[in-house]
């Protein structure tokens, strides 16, 4: 048991991960189409390979990577290619996809093949089979995972940390993939520590969850040298990448734009790892993963296993559609989620889970103005003043956004939440860096 | 399916319980321990000044709101609770007429003219006080002695509050020597002279206490205003106690903890960080203990909050915090 340091701020929101933490993983029923965009992670989209009319087998290329920031997409299953066009993307705006009508019969692709000896490779060879397997951070940001496993010459890492925090409430994905799969996510963790050459492992599980620290200590075995298991005090936002590195090796990234391997640290979600795991040994693309459909709006919510393409609407209707009136559909989770406009979005290599709000419980609360109660001060992660950046952004007033660190905000929403005049600050400081990037680009 | 009609908006999605309103109703039930002892303590004119000034408070925030053609926001609860604070930090014998204007000065003068909650720079209920205080010295300065009877108000016996009685036996002998102490025991439950709500220290602590828990205030403020005051008080009558009162005597009575449990915590406008907030306070402890010591005023709580607030601008952005990742830390 290593001794854990703790992150200033942070809130406690009801978990509700009640509602589906027991729901064993089951795989979602393929819907009649597949939407499976060619931009799904940060960095360049995608270059189509296919084109209309094509057939298309399980696990084949579809998509070609642009440049170095950017990974491949592949057939979620076999069938045709209906149309390659601009559809509804879970970030809110349309943007191109390929359509895929599944012919029901799962063919997979030849040439499948993975390397169950991964130790026989070479670092440059497992990094490329990642990136050539589309495999990208699932913890929700999409960066391409070979990237952040090629840390530059003069930036060593010591340390990888698998992340198995979920302190999103509701989610409950990551959570089951450790209880059910659990020697996925550690080979997935030795694969990447022979990548990276390193000694020292931590996976990171909140408290709150202690059958999946039971399950993955179980697969490391007692006095394992591999990694340690570190329990971790159960606070949002414990997940995130900066807070969670000052909570195992008390190393703050430095501020504006450094980066976990700046203080020789790397990250990893352990869908990521699970993932790294099958497109190693068995060659398996990233084509689905597990999300979670939860939210008092839905009749019964479930962890299912998705083919990334498949439509929000047909994962509702596999979880018994809508309790009562909707109000609110996200992708992600309730902090950090992206509200959507239609059920057409297809699930993506990002997306966590799919939340229904019942109308009910959708407040559309007017915000007042500022009382200067300093809570958004107190709750505030990266300890900055969220309550001036907002009055900034609100009054266009940029500069002084910066100055103030706007940049540094990792948007956690832990103010917003805990607002009292239901200032909508995420919202007033996204727009702040928007501008301040804009600005920064035309310089 | 698609016909659904989804709210779009920026996350986060969820939302705590905490709201102004209850904010401010906590403030309220903060305040009713010190505001009950207040009525019984002075009786039945007391219960009609803070009837008084809480009523006209909310009243003429309405009014105010409905002239200048803004929404209005009587429903969340802060004028009441600037209406209630002034009530406390007025003598039980005060005309209802000048409660009355109190509560106008403090809505119209130290809040809507700014631009309603959350703009005003200074806290409205002590603005209205010292402006009371410089028009209506008399009526201001007129101290009863808590009563027994709850009706007669012809009954009331004047009486100084002890910090006025030091600061007049300290003006005529020139020293403290002669001069009896109250018995701290006095202040501590109220049966001493002074304003309705700043007379018993245990009552105005259990608010203190309770706001402390509902985490509506930290112990900054509080900590610091009074720390200061004990800490400087301590020095000066060690080097001459026959100069300088015993600190304690200074730490129960007057407006000070009313001040600095209620008054300087003000959200509006005191500093938003930590740090700030005990700069804050350190700086209101300063210039109460100079009034109070060194001054021609008996009590200084009021001013120094109000010069304390005209400084909140500017300690904000002294101890604007640096971000996370700045400060050195020890590696594992």
């Amino acid at each position: 048991m290593s001794k854990v340091f703790r992150f200033k701020g942070g809130v406690h929101p009801r978990d509700r991960k009640e509602l589906s933490r027991d729901k064993a993983i089951e795989p979602a029923p393929l819907p009649e189409r597949l939407v499976v965009p060619l931009s799904q992670h940060i960095g360049a989209p995608c270059e189509p390979v296919v084109s209309q009319g094509d057939t298309v087998k399980k696990g084949q290329k579809i998509g070609e990577a642009r440049g170095f920031v950017s990974v491949p997409v592949h057939a979620p299953t076999s069938g045709k290619v209906i149309k390659i066009d601009s559809f509804p993307h879970p970030l809110g705006k349309d943007l191109p996809a390929i359509e895929i009508e599944p012919d029901g019969l799962d063919t997979c692709a030849d040439g499948a093949g993975g390397q169950e000896d991964f130790a026989s490779l070479s670092p440059d060879e497992l990094r490329a089979i990642i990136r050539e397997k589309g495999i990208v951070g699932m913890g929700g940001a999409t960066f391409p995972t070979h990237v952040k496993l090629s840390p530059p010459e003069g930036k060593p890492i010591d340390t990888l940390i698998i992340n198995g925090a979920e302190c999103e409430p509701y989610l409950t994905a990551d959570y089951r993939l450790m209880l059910e799969e659990p020697e996925k996510v550690i080979t997935g963790m030795r694969i990447m520590k022979t990548i990276l050459g390193v000694e020292r492992a931590f996976i990171a599980i909140e408290k709150n969850k202690p059958e999946a620290i039971d399950a993955v200590k179980g697969v490391l075995g007692p006095d394992s040298r591999e990694a340690t298991v570190v329990p971790l005090e159960v606070k949002y936002p414990q997940g995130a990448e900066k807070q969670l590195i000052k909570t195992i090796v008390n190393r703050e990234v430095p501020p504006s734009g450094g980066l976990p391997m700046d203080v020789g640290v790397l990250v990893q979600n352990v869908g990521t790892a699970a993932a790294v795991d099958q497109a190693v040994r068995l060659g398996i693309p990233l084509i689905e993963r597990v999300v979670t459909v939860t939210g008092e709006g839905i009749r019964e919510p479930k962890n299912l296993r998705v083919r990334i393409g498949t439509p929000v609407g047909s994962l509702l209707e596999a979880c018994g559609g809508f309790r009562e009136t909707p109000g609110k559909l996200v992708l992600g989770g309730p902090m950090m989620g992206i509200s959507q406009y239609t059920t057409e979005v297809p699930v993506i290599k990002g997306t966590s889970g799919v939340l229904v709000l019942p109308r009910s419980r959708v407040r559309l609360e007017e915000a007042r103005t500022c009382i200067r109660c300093g809570t958004c001060v107190r709750v505030c992660p990266m300890n900055l003043l969220p309550n001036f950046i907002g009055t900034f952004a609100s009054r266009g007033l940029f500069d002084q956004a910066e100055r103030y660190y706007a940049l540094d905000c990792i948007e956690c929403g832990s103010c917003a939440f805990s607002c009292p005049a239901k200032i909508p600050l995420v919202h007033l400081i996204k727009y702040a860096k928007a501008e301040i990037m804009a600005k920064k680009r035309k310089k | 399916m698609n016909d659904q009609r989804f709210v779009v908006s920026a996350s986060p999605h969820l939302r705590s319980e905490e709201s102004v309103p209850r904010i401010m109703g906590s403030v309220l039930i903060a305040l009713a321990p010190a505001t009950v002892t207040g009525i019984y303590l002075f009786g039945f004119h007391a219960l009609l000044i803070v009837l008084v000034c809480t009523g006209s408070a909310m009243a003429i925030e309405a009014l105010t709101q409905k002239a200048m053609g803004k929404r209005v926001t009587i429903t969340d609860w802060s004028a009441a609770v600037t209406g209630l604070l002034l009530a406390l930090n007025l003598p039980p014998g005060s005309p209802w007429w000048m409660a009355l204007i109190g509560a106008a000065l403090a809505i119209v003068l130290g809040k809507q003219i700014y631009g309603g909650l959350g703009n005003n720079p200074f806290n409205p209920a002590l603005v209205a006080r010292v402006v009371l205080l410089i028009s209506f010295p008399v009526q201001m300065t007129t101290w009863w002695k808590p009563t027994s009877s709850f009706f007669n108000v012809a009954d009331a016996v004047t009486s100084a509050t002890p910090l006025g009685a030091m600061k007049t036996h300290l003006m005529l002998k020139g020293s403290l020597e002669g001069f009896t102490m109250t018995g701290l025991i006095g202040p501590l439950v109220g049966n001493v002279g002074g304003c309705i709500g700043e007379v018993s220290v245990i009552a105005l602590a259990i608010g203190g206490v309770y706001l402390l828990a509902r985490r509506v205030i930290s112990w900054h403020i509080p900590v610091a205003f009074l720390g200061t005051v004990l800490v400087a008080a301590t020095v000066v009558w060690v080097i001459n106690p026959h100069r300088f009162i015993n600190p304690l005597f200074h730490l129960v009575t007057g407006g000070l903890f009313l001040g600095a449990v209620f008054m300087a915590t003000d959200l509006v406008t005191s500093p938003v960080t930590g740090p700030g907030m005990i700069l804050f306070g350190v700086g209101c402890g300063l210039i109460t203990f100079i009034i109070r010591d060194f001054g021609g005023y008996p009590e200084g709580v009021s001013f120094s909050i109000l010069l304390m607030n005209a400084t909140t601008p500017l300690i904000d952005r002294l101890t604007a915090p640096k971000p996370f990742g700045w400060v050195e830390s020890k590696e594992t």
